[in-house]
């Protein structure tokens, strides 16, 4: 139930971002790059496991809200070249548009569920590729600046290069990362669970499931749009690929790989999933079969995932303190 | 004796099966009764219907008064009925104290909470950690539910049902599954909240000892329909009753 961290696991964290901070000092381009990407995912992924790991709710269709927020952001840091508008909107937009289908989605589950949220995924991808007024075709949007971070009149700071903008990712992924922990450890992450074991039993203690379910679906498309609107300013591009129910399965790979149960298990999984695929790729041009191989074998030896091995070992271990 | 609960005209069909067929019956407050009736007589279809699990075809369901045949389930829970359930209904994965604190924390309207850590509802884990001493699993409350013993997971059942603070709670087969000493602790706990928390307790249960010894009143159902009601003395002695339930016992 307690959502504390060990004295062992804070030290821990307080070190990995500790480092993660001063990772442009020490490292070059394109571990810094590498670095923006896993934790773009890293949020992503923790946003798909509030609803897969958390609630129960399995959805192929997160990479529509992805591009909604990076769609969004493109457009309005083309019109307006304010690198919080951008996201904020791009944010706002995927929030917004996972309201909606969620009011459609969530009165259904299992499969059903699961087939609705692929369908309006790829709808969300024809529309990237079909609507080119607006999105550009599947040319997509290009030549989106890294606009600099301001607020009129309060500041302005630049963010054009690589090693500045990685601050933002980072200052903007830990926020989200410390906002979900707080959330599954909430009252609101209890009910959730109680949703994922038993809708029923869930129902019959007084809780409105249906509803928790749409809280549950809007945050999780808010955090594939903070992870959407992160993109474009990065690449300075985007196109429609990122809509696709491919893109979809990024999350559902990393998390299955870094583990459902464990709160750090999509952000360990992230890490994974482009460390491997990085490696991989640098070896063979048919880096998908290999990656495949591997996915295969870490997903069959460690069926909870990876964080599973700490879970357990965490479960093992006599608690230092008891819960209030 | 006022009704709790009533139903008037209740009637569901699955297909071509009648499952519930015109039912019109009173629960009073304060009367602890059973439901018996054969297999598919239409005992948990009524609970179904009552608590808002199917929807009936045609009726109407009346509690304290108003009509909740549409009502939401966790409106009608928030009213003050609750239930549990045939087949074990808990939340496995989650402790037996969080499995507790989910009605506690719902009855108090701070279930959707998102912004604090849980063990800042101190007033909710402390009612839930007495509940859970009232039904004997204190010193369970760190383990998984769904490694308790079968047992110990129908207690957690009741209190689960019971944390809503319901004024009519209906227990299907609250007994099933249980040996000797597990029934006698689960029967010894429902007459207890019956008297302290003044629960009305409506049960659905097969075991004649357990009806006969718990009941002050019963209902028995065959075919989707209420065939007779009465004080346990009646029932014991209604000749049709005999005939169509009772006597396959024999």
């Amino acid at each position: 139930m307690t959502g504390r961290l060990s004295r062992r696991a804070a030290t821990l964290v307080a070190l990995l971002v500790v480092a993660l901070f001063l990772l442009p000092w020490v490292a070059g381009h394109y571990p810094v790059y590498l670095a923006m990407q896993i934790l773009i995912l890293a949020v992503f992924s923790l946003g798909f496991n509030l609803l897969f790991g958390y609630t129960g709710l399995l959805s192929f269709g997160q990479a529509g809200f992805f591009a909604v927020g990076a769609y969004g952001c493109a457009k309005i840091l083309l019109a307006v070249p304010n690198l919080l508008l951008g996201i904020l909107g791009g944010v706002a937009a995927a929030g917004v548009a996972a309201l909606l289908l969620g009011i459609l989605s969530v009165r259904h589950t299992r499969i059903y569920f699961s087939m609705l949220t692929l369908a309006f995924g790829m709808m969300i991808f024809s529309i990237a590729w079909k609507w080119r007024d607006y999105t550009g075709g599947d040319d997509g949007l290009v030549g989106v600046p890294r606009a600099p971070l301001e607020i009129p009149g309060v500041f302005t700071v630049s963010v054009a290069a690589l090693d500045r903008y990685y601050y933002v990712v980072l200052v903007l992924s830990l926020v989200a990362i410390y906002v979900m922990h707080r959330l599954v450890h909430s009252p609101l992450g209890l009910t959730l669970q109680a949703i994922r074991d038993s809708e029923v039993r869930a129902e019959f203690a007084g809780v409105p499931v249906r509803k928790y379910r749409l809280a549950a679906f809007t945050i999780a498309g808010l955090y594939a749009g903070l992870a959407g609107a992160l993109l474009p300013p990065l690449e300075n591009t985007v196109t429609p690929p990122i809509a696709h129910w491919s893109t979809s399965a990024e999350p559902v790979l990393a998390t299955l790989m870094g583990g459902i149960h464990a709160f750090s298990g999509p952000i360990v999984g992230a890490f994974l999933f482009l460390v491997i695929k990085d490696v991989i790729f640098r070896f063979t041009e048919y880096w998908l079969i290999w990656f495949g191989v591997i996915v295969v074998a870490l997903v069959l030896g460690f069926p909870g995932g990876v964080m599973s091995i700490f879970e357990k070992r965490a479960r093992a271990a006599p608690r230092d303190e008891e819960p209030a | 004796m006022t009704d709790l609960l009533a139903t008037q005209g209740l009637s569901k069909r699955f297909g071509d099966f009648v499952a519930m067929n015109g039912v019109t019956l009173g629960l009073p407050a304060g009367r602890l009764t059973a439901i018996i009736g054969p297999n598919g007589a239409g005992k948990t279809t009524f609970i179904n219907l009552a608590t808002g699990a199917h929807l009936p075809d045609t009726g109407t369901v009346f509690f304290k008064g108003e009509a909740i045949t549409r009502l939401a389930v966790h409106r009608r829970i928030r009213k003050g009925l609750s239930r549990s359930f045939q087949i074990m209904n808990i939340f496995a994965q989650l402790s037996v104290l969080e499995n507790m604190l989910v009605p506690v924390l719902a009855r108090h309207g701070r279930a959707g909470i998102p912004s604090h850590r849980i063990e800042r509802e101190s007033a909710a884990i402390a009612e839930a950690r007495a509940l859970l001493r009232e039904i004997g699993l204190s010193g369970e409350e760190r383990l998984r539910a769904g490694a308790l013993s079968h047992g110990d997971q129908r207690l957690l059942e009741l209190g689960i049902a019971v944390a809503p603070a319901p004024e009519l709670c209906f227990l299907d087969e609250p007994s099933s599954g249980l040996t000797p000493v597990e029934r006698a602790r689960v029967l010894d706990l429902i007459r207890r909240f019956s008297a302290e928390r003044r629960t009305t307790f409506v049960i659905v249960e097969h075991d004649m000892d357990v009806v006969f010894s718990l009941a002050q009143w019963i209902v028995v159902m065959n075919r989707g329909q209420v065939l007779a009601e009465g004080p346990p003395a009646e029932i014991r002695e209604n000749r049709a009753v005999r005939e169509v339930y009772l006597g396959e016992l024999a």
